[in-house]
């Protein structure tokens, strides 16, 4: 049906947020990358010269970036094991007929409107505050020891708090997904006497496996990059226990002022990104398909 | 055949659905209670929930530090003026991949999203090093610039699904017409196509006034909107718990009643279609 007229259009139309998204992503990809071979510290101007792999070597085999690897790991996985089964049985609660069920659904999805910098004061300040925060009066009130949240358990904190922001995320996700399921096929299994856990396990989770996976992975592109939660909490401490490879990296260039190894760190980044960007763009790929 | 649903089971699950939703909500119920507490009150225990003597002094007072006004103009300069830059990239994008589709729209959809895979830190130093030098730094188009840049995929992308949606026979039925192009685009495309654009630009909105990595690194005192105006009370103003949350109320209240508005668009603005 497109006629030659308007195919020439078309393309015209999208050139501009194409060439533009173009520029955007590969020259500061270059500069990174070029960057990432030299000696550049903003605070020795005039010293840039050509080193080849040192920055990757140094960065790679710093003990900071294993810390810093293993932290977003943990930060990673805590938040999607917390967001994944926290989310399912949401999802299960708010697809039962209740009162008042467009209301809960509201307050349930409000923290993933939070600004990152809100949640995280909010939390650290007004509930786990050793002394007056609201976690340590519910201890005291049950003859319990208050936790000093961020100095015991700093990294446990932090998963908390974003598990609080991302958890709404996956609940509606999951949601969206459980309400396309079939009624009748539920009630035809629960005809043949199916009890409500077989039911969930060989029906409901399998229906759910696609938003699950979905929800893993675009959480996971996202969690890679936690960032004001870490600074205006630990700001990466105390020592390096709550520095992802996003915080060191900020604090390498930022702090340092060492250009050319945090580039060869935020290459490593975006390598390790584009692994799960890999898979991500798979799967959204076939769905585009159908 | 809807299955009878006992009163007993609808009893039990409003009770477990509205405790579980209050605990999710209560820290910003909290925040919201905190904000009408003098600082006295707020760090009182035990925590004085609903019977203290509200007072309003707090938000006098945030707002009378001279600088206030001016992150939240800020915050709403950068998310509507990226958002509407972007739509106006994007519109054009979406249309063309929509109506005319190529052998190679579908590459440049998936090349669009990859983009937005990119951890932010990849490009830090080099975009830092490029604001330095432009003068970029700490200023509203440079922020308003990079978000933009950061939201087109996820607006393409919305935009897309929404204009797939149009049958394309009633455009071509128009252009039989003899409609040009430009009638086209406004007589029949525009209003088949507001409520899709009304959604995306929401969901962009909420998205850039929320955005936290660059708004941090690339603004200071003039440029900073609310997330890194709030994020300086990390300390020691921090210790103020009544000004915090006042400070925070008003930087989340609008947004999370557009996000209440918009929370149908927000599954497939952000699974990128994946989910409906």
């Amino acid at each position: 049906m497109a006629t030659l007229q308007t195919r020439a259009t078309a393309r015209f139309m999208m050139s501009p947020a194409v060439i533009l998204l173009f520029l955007w992503m590969i020259v500061p990809l270059v500069m990174t990358l070029y960057f990432s071979f030299l000696r550049y510290n903003l605070l020795m101007p005039g010293t840039e010269e050509f080193i080849g792999f040192l920055n990757y070597q140094y960065f790679l085999t710093d003990p900071a970036f294993f810390t810093a690897l293993k932290n977003t790991l943990v930060l990673v996985g805590g938040t999607l094991l917390i967001t994944v089964i926290g989310g399912v049985l949401l999802a299960l609660v708010l697809d039962q007929p209740f009162f008042g069920q467009g209301i809960v659904r509201l307050l349930v999805i409000a923290p993933f409107f939070v600004m990152p910098t809100v949640s995280a004061l909010v939390w650290k300040n007004m509930l786990m505050h050793p002394v007056n925060g609201l976690f340590a009066w519910i201890a005291r009130t049950f003859g319990l020891q208050p936790i000093d949240w961020f100095a015991e358990v700093p990294m446990f904190s932090i998963i908390l708090i974003v598990a609080w922001q991302w958890l709404p995320f996956a609940t509606l996700i999951l949601l969206t997904a459980l309400q396309s399921l079939d009624g009748e096929q539920i009630e035809a299994a629960e005809m043949d006497g199916a009890g409500a856990l077989s039911r969930f396990f060989y029906l409901v989770l399998p229906h759910m496996s696609r938003a699950i996976t979905v929800v893993i992975l675009i959480q996971t592109i996202f969690l890679l990059s936690v960032f004001a939660e870490i600074l205006v909490t630990t700001n990466g401490g105390p020592g390096i226990q709550t520095t992802n490879i996003t915080y060191l990296i900020y604090a390498q260039a930022l702090l340092q002022f060492d250009v050319g190894g945090a580039s060869a760190g935020g290459i490593v980044a975006v390598i390790l990104a584009n692994i799960v960007a890999f898979f991500l763009i798979r799967l959204i790929g076939k769905n585009l398909e159908r | 055949m809807a299955r009878a649903v006992t009163t007993r089971r609808k009893m039990t699950f409003t009770i477990i659905g509205w405790a579980i939703g209050l605990l999710i909500f209560f820290p910003i119920l909290w925040t919201f209670l905190t904000s009408f507490k003098t600082e006295g009150t707020a760090v009182a225990t035990p925590p004085q929930f609903l019977f203290f003597d509200w007072t309003l002094e707090n938000y006098h007072e945030v707002q009378s530090r001279s600088n206030y006004m001016k992150h939240v103009t800020n915050s709403v300069v950068i998310s509507v003026g990226s958002t509407l830059i972007g739509l106006a990239l994007a519109i054009p994008v979406a249309w063309a991949m929509a109506f005319s589709p190529t052998k190679r729209t579908k590459d440049v959809l998936m090349w669009m999203l990859s983009t937005k895979m990119m951890p932010p830190v990849g490009v830090l130093v080099p975009l830092y090093l490029i604001f330095r030098d432009w003068g970029l730094l700490d200023t509203r188009l440079g922020l308003v610039a990079v978000l933009t840049m950061i939201n087109l995929p996820i607006i393409v992308w919305m935009l897309y699904t929404y204009f797939k949606e149009i049958p394309g026979e009633i455009l071509e039925a128009a252009r039989m017409d003899g409609a040009s192009l430009m009638k086209e685009i406004v007589y029949v495309l525009t209003p088949m196509a507001v409520p899709g654009i009304a959604s995306t630009m929401l969901l962009n909105i909420i998205l850039a006034w929320n955005e936290a990595f660059w708004t941090l690194n690339l603004s200071a005192a003039n440029a900073a909107p609310l997330t890194a105006f709030i994020a300086s009370y990390s300390s020691p103003e921090g210790l103020f718990w009544a000004k915090l949350s006042a400070a925070s109320t008003m930087a989340i209240a609008p947004i999370l009643i557009m996000g209440w508005f918009s929370q149908k668009q927000l599954v497939r603005g952000l699974t990128f279609g994946a989910v409906k």
